[in-house]
């Protein structure tokens, strides 16, 4: 026995804990549960993490997702795999509950076991909804406040509920106070707590045997199961890590209660649940929000209890495979319903908020130039930033600027300017050029590729702007003539229908201007207001 | 099972060796996978946001030689996920050769607030005694290098003050 087992023990507890006895028969059917214990710690651990760089107050919040998004090294990752194992999370407790209750495993004396693990998912479900709300960006906001609302609809608790989540009609800070205790203070010891209560129950039962395995001498669970947990762990952790790295997670804007377009919807794994409530108005509506949820609960505590016959091959357990055929076709027909049910934004645009902005800053002389810098497909001789070889110079790395002037000089005659240039002549008007040279000379190595990500509709905006010489009498960070108001924070003092009743006719809603009227189609009118609305305060 | 009844494989591997190695090479990974982005977030130091600036500090076209001249002046800074605006001073001095330098306003030895001393025409740091001269030179004390400086320019006889440097100038 080595030095530090005799003062420990530890060598000989998990010798204890690997070479358990289980039954012949398992195999990659029983790895949900560690998969699920792995992505809980995965949770914590990049949970942890955000919150090295989080502040957890409305507000502060968002913004500081937005610096670990677009700022901190590395922390889209850690935040892609925080959002996307959530997501993984349940659908693999999902997993694990599906296979105990195919095969019965729940059955005496295993009902404590269940009955814990019914307790985990609707933990697993906790975090989902309290974690919602933290990024404090609309999605957040909205979602929460169905939410509490449907909490404060709970007949004779409701009033305590909405006080207990600082609702009382708004949610607010002491909202989101009370949700980040939860899902940082609260749920992850419990959670812990009842992983370890699970787990040792387990052990103390064993891992259920299958009808197969009478007779069969049992096998140790180290190293072929652990052998085939840890295939499978790999697998979840693989297809995690492309997600965070690949998917988009999303972040919209700053929460907005007076914003009256939003349509709110939870995550995924709560859509059945969205669309349950529809079919129940007035009344009733309790029936979708708190019974028929209830009662599923309900029905979940009491699988072990009404299903007490001997165990079965799962191949004879025809009632549970229909129960599980059933749930999934509710679950999905429900989903999709959802799914269908939300309204296309056809014409609005969706901006990421979780990429660079810097775009933002620019102004719309220089945010028009890249849209002339699009136009002309200057990018297919010139490299911006860091790329490949080019036929043209990279046009941030060129060291010292040229003027204005000379650019536009060059655009016209590229030759005269840079004899043997093989550039062909730009045909813009002055105002265009001037344009292009504008954002050309903004451009740095460092704000290359965050400018070249601008977005379309932010751009197409720009243009519009500058066609309508929009700057002769509005500001727009910083730069233009202040007879209009500035058009920066434009956001907080009025609605996007106001803005885009005013181009229209001015003087309806500001008696006295002389701003002239503007007919936008939909498309202009609807990219021009977003681009307004995106302007920094 | 003994390990001796174990199939060996062509190349001379247990089935339970390789179960061994798979599982250690693939928590190998994991570890690998979590711990090296997460080391990544946590010291490398995120994006600047930001470029540099330089502020209005005052009026330096009335400035004495030799005679160092506090200044208080707004900055912005960036401070994480926010931008401070905060008060800062810049202790200035028109040099020998004309020339206009601004010293940050904290020793260099544990970063006390020091003053200038009228009567004996130096900087003294009231923490630890640390002196420095008018050329921001350590004369006596603990400082480990003389004054840092910040980036300094004069447009129609206003000082403008970028980023403080860190002093390379050794004690």
């Amino acid at each position: 026995m080595s030095w530090l087992d005799h003062r420990t023990g530890i060598e000989t507890a998990i010798r204890n804990f690997l070479y358990e006895d289980i039954p012949a028969s398992s195999g990659w059917r029983q790895v949900f549960g560690s998969v699920a214990v792995f992505l809980f710690l995965v949770q914590a651990f990049t949970g942890a993490l955000l919150a090295f760089n989080y502040a957890p107050t409305p507000g502060d919040a968002y913004n500081s997702l937005r610096y670990i998004l677009t700022e901190v090294t590395g922390g889209h990752l850690i935040r892609g795999l925080h959002h996307w194992g959530a997501s993984m999370l349940i659908v693999v407790v999902v997993l694990h509950m599906t296979q105990v209750f195919l095969w019965g495993a729940y059955k005496k004396p295993r009902e404590a076991t269940w009955l814990v693990g019914v307790v985990l998912l609707l933990l697993t479900m906790a975090y989902g909804l309290t974690g919602y709300l933290l990024p404090w960006d609309n999605r957040a906001y909205w979602g929460t406040v169905v939410s509490t609302q449907i909490a404060a609809r709970i007949p004779l608790l409701g009033p305590y509920m909405s006080r207990l989540l600082g609702g009382e009609g708004a949610v607010g800070v002491v909202t989101f106070a009370r949700f980040y205790g939860l899902h940082v203070l609260l749920l992850p010891p419990a959670t812990g707590l009842l992983i370890a209560t699970h787990i040792y129950l387990v052990r103390k039962h064993g891992v259920a045997p299958t009808p197969n395995d009478e007779g069969r001498p049992s096998m140790k669970f180290y190293p072929r199961q652990a052998f085939t947990d840890t295939v499978a762990i790999f697998a979840a952790f693989v297809v995690l890590f492309v997600m965070a790295v690949a998917a988009r997670v999303p972040l919209e804007r700053l929460a907005d209660p007076t914003d009256t377009t939003y349509v709110p919807r939870p995550d995924w794994y709560f859509l059945f649940l969205f669309q349950t409530l529809k079919f129940f108005d007035g009344p009733l509506e309790v029936v979708g929000s708190v019974v028929l949820p209830g009662l599923a609960v309900l029905a979940l505590l009491l699988v072990p209890f009404v299903d007490r016959g001997r165990v079965m091959r799962v191949t004879r357990r025809t009632a549970a495979i229909g129960v599980v055929a059933l749930a999934g076709l509710g679950w999905t027909g429900l989903t999709v319903a959802a799914v269908a049910t939300t309204p296309k934004a056809d014409n609005t645009v969706e901006i990421d908020f979780g990429a660079p902005t810097d775009w933002m800053q620019l102004s719309p002389q220089e945010l028009a130039g890249i849209g002339y810098f699009r136009k002309e497909n200057c990018a297919s001789c010139h490299a911006v930033g860091g790329g490949k070889a080019h036929i043209g110079p990279d046009l941030a790395n060129v060291p010292i600027k040229k003027s204005a002037a000379w650019m536009i000089e060059h655009f016209k005659r590229p030759s005269t300017m840079v004899p043997g240039s093989s550039m062909p002549p730009i045909q813009l008007s002055t105002a265009q050029l001037n344009a292009l040279a504008a954002f050309l000379l903004k451009l740095t190595p460092r704000n290359a590729d965050a400018l070249a990500s601008a977005p379309d509709f932010a751009v197409e905006a720009a243009l519009l702007y500058q066609e309508k010489n929009c700057g002769a009498c509005h500001q727009v960070n910083g730069v233009g003539m202040k007879i209009g108001p500035p058009l920066n924070g434009l956001a907080r003092r009025r609605t996007k229908t106001w803005v885009a009743q005013h181009f229209a006719n001015p003087q309806a809603l500001s008696p006295g201007s002389f701003m002239p009227s503007y007919q936008f189609s939909a498309r202009q009118m609807d990219r021009m207001v977003t681009y307004l609305f995106t302007l920094p305060d | 099972m003994a390990i001796a009844e174990q199939p060996v494989s062509e190349t001379g591997m247990t089935r339970r060796g390789f179960y061994v190695s798979v599982i250690y090479g693939l928590w190998g990974l994991i570890g690998a996978a979590l711990s090296i982005p997460a080391a990544v977030y946590l010291l490398f130091p995120p994006r600047l946001r930001k470029a540099p600036e330089f502020v209005e500090a005052g009026d330096v076209s009335q400035l004495e030689p030799r005679v160092p001249v506090e200044m208080v002046f707004r900055q912005n800074r960036v401070d994480g996920w926010k931008i401070v605006s905060e008060k800062t001073t810049a202790w200035v001095v028109k040099l020998a050769d004309n020339k206009v330098v601004a010293y940050g306003p904290q020793c260099t030895h544990l970063g006390c607030a020091y003053h200038w001393d009228e009567n004996r025409s130096e900087f003294l740091c009231p923490c630890h005694t640390s002196v420095f001269s008018v050329e921001g030179k350590v004369v006596s004390g603990p400082a480990p290098r003389a004054l840092d400086r910040y980036e300094t320019k004069v447009e129609n006889g206003k000082l403008l003050l970028g980023t403080l440097h860190e002093s390379k100038e050794k004690a």
